[in-house]
């Protein structure tokens, strides 16, 4: 059997008196999809912001690839990790977020380009070709020049999913990315997503409130409840047979 | 038109004229100073220490609080007086330092303002990317704390300017000056003080368009409503 690459255990999280996350435990196996549903305040996004080192849990272990997260062993004993055990561990992990949070002050291809030639060192050259490449993939092949701020939510939100795959993470973590789109945009996103599901070896988290894609590209689906996994299985046991009360309140929401 | 003479008026020209590239000397190298001197205070500020954090507050506060001739009486006049650490600095030097370090505590403001406009969003994306420290300053959030503030940093630029005369209270001898001791050898001072005037004006007025010039183009370029307020 394969080693999860990801491993949660009894992970907590609060933000001051209010416990967001009450003792999350999760295994991501390689290449797994994984789909994250559940009520808004759920926790749903602090679980992958924690896996992205954007927030650090209050209690608990998150091990990457066999490797503490958020401890290091110093002279022996486990301390706090640092920036450098995080930047360490942190170069497997891509994340797209709600907002895009594109670099507005360069072109869609040196969005691109920035981060591999800076903190990874690779050549100029060959980045520049793998991130044409990418940005064909997403299908703005004949934007490369443009600036973020020319672009349409959806195509910016496809520029941010190129950025982080140019990295070539082991893990790439979705946060609620069709949220902020207008309606007529969110299928070209979810294209570009299922496209890297079905062909891309890496392990994916997607917090989505898409059901039906999640029912299409997920291994997995858990969903969140008050701070709790409340259930967890393939897709279809979840989404389709769940005998949960709670589970099948939440999906009423999203059927007409 | 006893008390006006235009004789008087082109003669003096060229006299106070002698003075103007002190004046703007002062202007360009105290401003420089100030640059460099509010980064060191945005940056002394950021320091996670309560303590520190707040000495430098009022560090600051106090430089912007008390007068700027004092400022540069203190440094002409008192500052060689303290033992070991003073140093008779010349007018110009003076002026440099005085202005410097007064204005180097309005642009430490404009550059905080202008860093904490740049989203949160940014410095997470940053680290999703797993950018150093300091390449996250260099290449994602500097580059764009900087550009909308530059026409608040024009602004003081101006400000700056117009407040140099001061100095010739400690011998500056900028264009004031030379227009005082002008005005005295021909016991008339209008013509050579209306020169100094039109001096000012000649030279900010052109400023103050370029700048605004500058902040609608900014606008343009950067899509954002990041427009900088006026601190105060």
């Amino acid at each position: 059997m394969t080693k999860p690459i990801v491993e949660y255990k009894d992970v907590h999280k609060s933000f001051g008196d209010v416990e967001v996350l009450k003792g999350i435990d999760l295994d991501i196996f390689p290449a797994e999809k994984i789909a994250v549903i559940g009520p808004s305040g759920s926790g749903k996004t602090t679980i992958i912001r924690m896996l992205m080192t954007l927030e650090e849990p209050t209690d608990g272990d998150i091990i990457v690839d066999g490797k503490n997260l958020w401890k290091m062993d110093k002279h022996g004993k486990m301390v706090e990790a640092d920036e450098k055990h995080l930047r360490e561990i942190r170069g497997d992990i891509g994340m797209v977020f709600q907002h895009f949070n594109l670099f507005p002050h360069m072109t869609i291809l040196e969005n691109c380009m920035t981060a591999p030639i800076h903190v990874k060192g690779e050549k100029k050259k060959e980045v520049k070709k793998r991130s044409i490449d990418m940005l064909e993939r997403v299908g703005l092949g004949d934007k490369i020049n443009n600036y973020p701020s020319q672009l349409s939510g959806g195509q910016k939100q496809r520029v941010a999913m190129a950025r982080a795959l140019v990295m070539r993470p082991k893990i790439m973590l979705f946060d609620e990315v069709t949220s902020a789109l207008d309606p007529e945009l969110v299928g070209e996103v979810l294209e570009v997503i299922r496209d890297i599901a079905k062909n891309d070896d890496m392990a994916m988290v997607l917090v989505t409130h898409e059901m039906d894609f999640a029912l299409d590209v997920a291994d997995k689906v858990l969903f969140l409840d008050d701070g709790v996994i409340a259930e967890q299985g393939s897709a279809s046991d979840v989404i389709e047979h769940s005998e949960n009360p709670r589970v099948q309140e939440f999906l009423s929401r999203f059927r007409s | 038109m006893n008390y006006w003479s235009f004789e008087r008026f082109f003669e003096a020209w060229p006299y106070i004229l002698k003075g103007l590239h002190i004046t703007v000397g002062v202007t360009i190298s105290a401003f420089l100073f100030a640059l460099f001197f509010g980064l060191v205070w945005t940056f002394l500020r950021r320091i996670p220490e309560r303590h520190i954090n707040w000495i430098v507050t009022w560090v600051m506060e106090f430089i912007r609080s008390t007068p700027p001739l004092v400022q540069l009486f203190f440094i002409y006049y008192a500052w060689p007086e303290i033992p070991i650490v003073g140093v008779t600095l010349s007018p110009f030097a003076s002026a440099v330092v005085g202005f410097g370090i007064h204005f180097s505590t309005y642009i430490g403001e404009i550059y905080r303002s202008g860093i904490e406009s740049v989203e949160n969003g940014q410095w997470e994306a940053a680290t999703a990317l797993n950018f150093s420290l300091l390449d996250k300053w260099r290449l994602i959030i500097l580059p764009q704390a900087f550009p909308p503030t530059i026409p608040m940093l024009g602004n003081y630029f101006i400000i700056m300017f117009k407040e140099v005369p001061l100095a010739s209270t400690i011998g500056l001898t900028g264009i004031l000056h030379m227009a005082n001791s002008f005005g005295s050898e021909h016991f008339n001072l209008i013509e050579a003080l209306t020169i100094v005037g039109i001096i000012f004006l000649v030279l900010s007025y052109p400023s103050a368009r370029l700048i605004k010039k500058l902040e609608v183009k900014l606008n343009t370029r950067f899509d954002k409503n990041r427009v900088i307020e006026p601190i105060e």
